[in-house]
C-alpha cells in the first residue's frame, strides 16, 4: 500500500494544533546536549532543529550517536547537559506534555509479539490516557490507513517484517503526535517495503503538517527537499537543507559529501 | 508557548487518562498470563508440591505448639499455607522483574516508558498489574488448598485480601528494584540463588520462629529481619481475622523503600541512563 490513497489521520483529529503557533516554534530543538556513558563521550555539543512540516534526515554511521540522542529526547535517558524542547516543551522540564506530541519508531521492535495487532494499538493508547472506544476508532483509521485493517485480529509475531514496522508507525501516530523520530525504520525491510514506508511518512508530512526526525545511514533514503544533519562520532557535522550541505561540502550527491566530510568510503550507505 | 494554545487541550492529565492508563497496563498483564498457561499452572505446582509432599512428609517431625494466631493444635499444612501464598507473590514479583528485564531487552519497556503519564505512576502500575495477577494465583491455591483440609475462616478469606495487596506489592516493588539492576536476562540466575531462596529459607514459612532459634540463635535474627517473614506472618494473622501490626509496619516500610528505589532506578536521569543504548543501538 502507498500513503497516498490513505485517508488522512489529521483530517478528524480534535486536538490539532493551532498551525500559526506551530508554525513558528520548531518541532524540535535540541541545544548544546552532550551525553557521556562514563568516561565515553557518545555526544559533544548537539545543535539543529526540526520545523514542523519537515522531513530532516539525521545521517550518521553505526556509533555515531543517533540512538543515544532518540533515548535523550524520548526520555529513556536523562540529559547531561543542553536542552531539548519539543514545540517549546522542555523534555526535562515537562515530560508529559513534550511526550504527548511526540510519536516514536525505535530501532529494535517494541511491539508486544504475543497480542494481537488490535491489542497492542489499544495497549499503547492506554498508556496515552485515550479511552477504550476511542481507542477502538483511532484503530481502525490508522489500521486502514496503513493497508492492516484485515489483520487487526492476527498476533503480531505472525506479520512479516515490513507490517510490523507498519504497525509501529501506525501506533505512534495513534495519539496524534506532531513530532515524529524515526531510528533506522527501514533496517532489515526488502526494497519495496522501504519504499512504501519512506512514502507513507513523507506523506505524513505533507498532508498532516507533522515534523519528521528520521534517523538513516541510507544515502538513497535522503531527498533534494530535506533537511539533513550529519552526525558524526557525536558531534553535528552539517546541518542546513541538503543542497546547502552540498554547497558547504562541494559535492555533487549526498554520498559524496559525507564522504569529504567525514573521510568514510562508502557506496549507498554510510558503513 | 503553552500546551492549550499548541494543542487545544489543557495540560496535566485528567484523572480519567489516569484510570484509563492503569486499566490498560492490568489488561495487558492479564491478557500476556493468560497467553502463558504454563506460567499459570507451574505457579500453582510449586506450592501444591510443597504442601502434598513436603508438608505431609514433615507432618510428624515437625510439631507445631499452640501460637497465634492459632487457639488450638493444627497440622503442619495449615502452617506453612501462608508460607506458601507468599512464596507465590514472591515467585510472581520475580517473574514479572524477569519480565521487565526481558521487556527491556526486547525493547518493549520503551512502549511503556516514552509514555507522557509519570514515570512513577506507569511503574506503579505495573506494579499493581502484577500483585493482581498474584491474587489470582493465591485464591486458585487457597480453592485446591480448601479440597486438602486447609479451611481457615470464611471472613479470612476476605480479609486476608488487604494483606495480600499489600505483601504482592512489597515483593514486586523488590523484583522491580532489582530489575533495574539487572543488565542481562542469563544475570537472573543470580536473582533465584541469593535472593528468593534465602529469602524463602530464612523465614517463618516453613517453620515458626521459636523453633529456629532452638537450632540457630543467629538464624533466628536474621529471619526476624526478613521483609519476607513479615509479609508471611502478616497474611497467617489475617486469614484469621487478626492484625499482626508489627508485621504491617515492616511490610508497609519496606513497600515503600523498594518502590521508592525502582522509581529512582528507572529515573532517566539516574538508573537506565548509565547502561548506553541496547545491543546493537548507535
Amino acid at each position: 500500500m502507498t500513503a497516498t490513497d490513505a485517508p488522512s489521520i489529521a483530517n478528524t483529529a480534535p486536538d490539532t494544533p493551532a498551525r500559526s503557533d506551530a508554525a513558528t516554534t520548531p518541532a524540535l530543538s535540541i541545544s548544546g546536549v552532550s551525553h557521556s556513558y562514563g568516561a565515553r563521550r557518545a555526544l559533544i555539543d548537539i545543535d539543529f532543529t526540526v520545523p514542523p512540516a519537515s522531513f530532516t534526515a539525521l545521517l550518521g554511521l553505526n556509533g555515531a550517536g543517533k540512538s543515544t540522542l532518540f533515548s535523550l529526547v524520548t526520555r529513556l535517558f536523562g540529559i547531561q547537559s543542553g536542552r531539548i524542547g519539543i514545540f517549546g516543551h522542555d523534555i526535562g522540564r515537562e515530560p508529559g506534555e513534550a511526550l504527548r506530541l511526540l510519536g516514536v519508531v525505535f530501532q529494535p521492535r517494541t511491539l508486544d509479539l504475543d497480542l494481537s495487532v488490535m491489542q497492542n494499538l489499544l495497549y499503547h493508547a492506554a498508556l496515552h490516557g485515550i479511552g477504550r472506544r476511542d481507542a477502538r476508532q483511532r484503530a481502525d483509521q490508522v489500521l486502514t490507513q496503513i493497508g492492516l485493517a484485515d489483520r487487526a485480529g492476527s498476533k503480531v509475531r505472525d506479520l512479516s517484517g515490513g507490517q510490523m514496522r507498519r504497525l509501529e508507525i501506525a501506533r505512534a501516530l495513534l495519539h496524534r503526535p506532531r513530532l515524529l523520530l524515526l531510528d533506522e525504520a527501514t533496517v532489515g525491510l526488502d526494497v519495496k517495503a522501504r519504499a512504501d514506508i519512506l512514502s507513507h511518512v513523507r506523506q505524513l508530512v505533507a498532508d498532516e503538517g507533522i515534523g519528521v526526525l528520521w534517523a538513516t545511514h541510507l544515502f538513497d533514503e535522503i531527498m533534494p527537499g530535506d533537511n539533513l544533519v550529519i552526525l558524526h562520532q557525536g558531534r553535528v557535522l552539517a546541518r542546513g537543507e541538503v543542497a546547502q550541505v552540498l554547497g558547504e561540502a562541494g559535492a555533487q550527491d549526498v554520498n559524496t559529501a559525507f564522504m569529504r566530510l567525514t573521510g568514510a568510503r562508502s557506496e549507498g550507505s554510510a558503513p | 508557548m503553552s500546551s492549550t494554545t499548541l494543542h487545544n487541550r489543557p495540560s496535566g492529565f485528567s484523572l480519567a487518562e489516569y484510570a484509563t492508563c492503569l486499566n490498560g497496563i492490568v489488561w495487558r498483564e492479564a491478557l500476556r498470563f493468560l497467553h502463558q498457561r504454563e506460567r499459570f499452572v507451574s505457579a500453582l505446582v510449586r506450592p501444591l508440591v510443597w504442601l502434598f509432599i513436603f508438608a505431609a512428609g514433615f507432618r510428624q517431625v515437625l510439631g507445631i505448639s499452640i501460637i497465634p494466631p492459632y487457639e488450638t493444635y493444627i497440622l503442619y499444612e495449615v502452617y506453612i499455607a501462608p508460607g506458601l501464598m507468599a512464596m507465590i507473590q514472591l515467585f510472581n514479583g520475580m517473574q514479572s522483574s524477569l519480565s521487565m528485564v526481558y521487556d527491556r531487552e526486547m525493547g518493549n519497556m520503551r512502549t511503556l516508558l516514552v509514555s507522557p503519564l509519570p514515570r512513577w505512576y506507569l511503574l506503579f502500575c505495573k506494579l499493581l498489574a502484577g500483585t493482581a495477577v498474584s491474587l489470582l494465583q493465591v485464591y486458585a491455591f487457597l480453592l485446591i488448598a480448601w479440597f486438602w483440609d486447609i479451611t481457615p475462616p470464611p471472613l479470612g478469606y476476605l480479609t486476608v485480601l488487604p494483606a495480600l495487596i499489600l505483601s504482592g506489592l512489597m515483593l514486586g516493588a523488590l523484583g522491580m528494584l532489582i530489575s533495574s539492576g539487572i543488565k542481562q536476562l542469563e544475570n537472573f540466575a543470580g536473582v533465584m540463588n541469593f535472593v528468593i531462596f534465602p529469602m524463602f529459607f530464612a523465614s517463618s514459612a516453613l517453620y515458626p520462629l521459636w523453633r529456629v532459634q532452638e537450632g540457630s540463635p543467629m538464624l533466628y535474627y536474621l529471619c526476624q529481619w526478613n521483609p519476607f517473614t513479615h509479609a508471611v506472618e502478616l497474611i497467617r494473622f489475617a486469614l484469621y481475622g487478626q492484625v499482626n501490626w508489627i508485621s504491617l509496619a515492616v511490610v508497609g516500610g519496606c513497600t515503600a523503600v523498594f518502590m521508592i528505589g525502582a522509581i529512582f532506578a528507572y529515573d532517566p536521569s539516574r538508573g537506565l541512563a548509565r547502561r548506553g543504548p541496547a545491543g546493537g543501538e548507535t
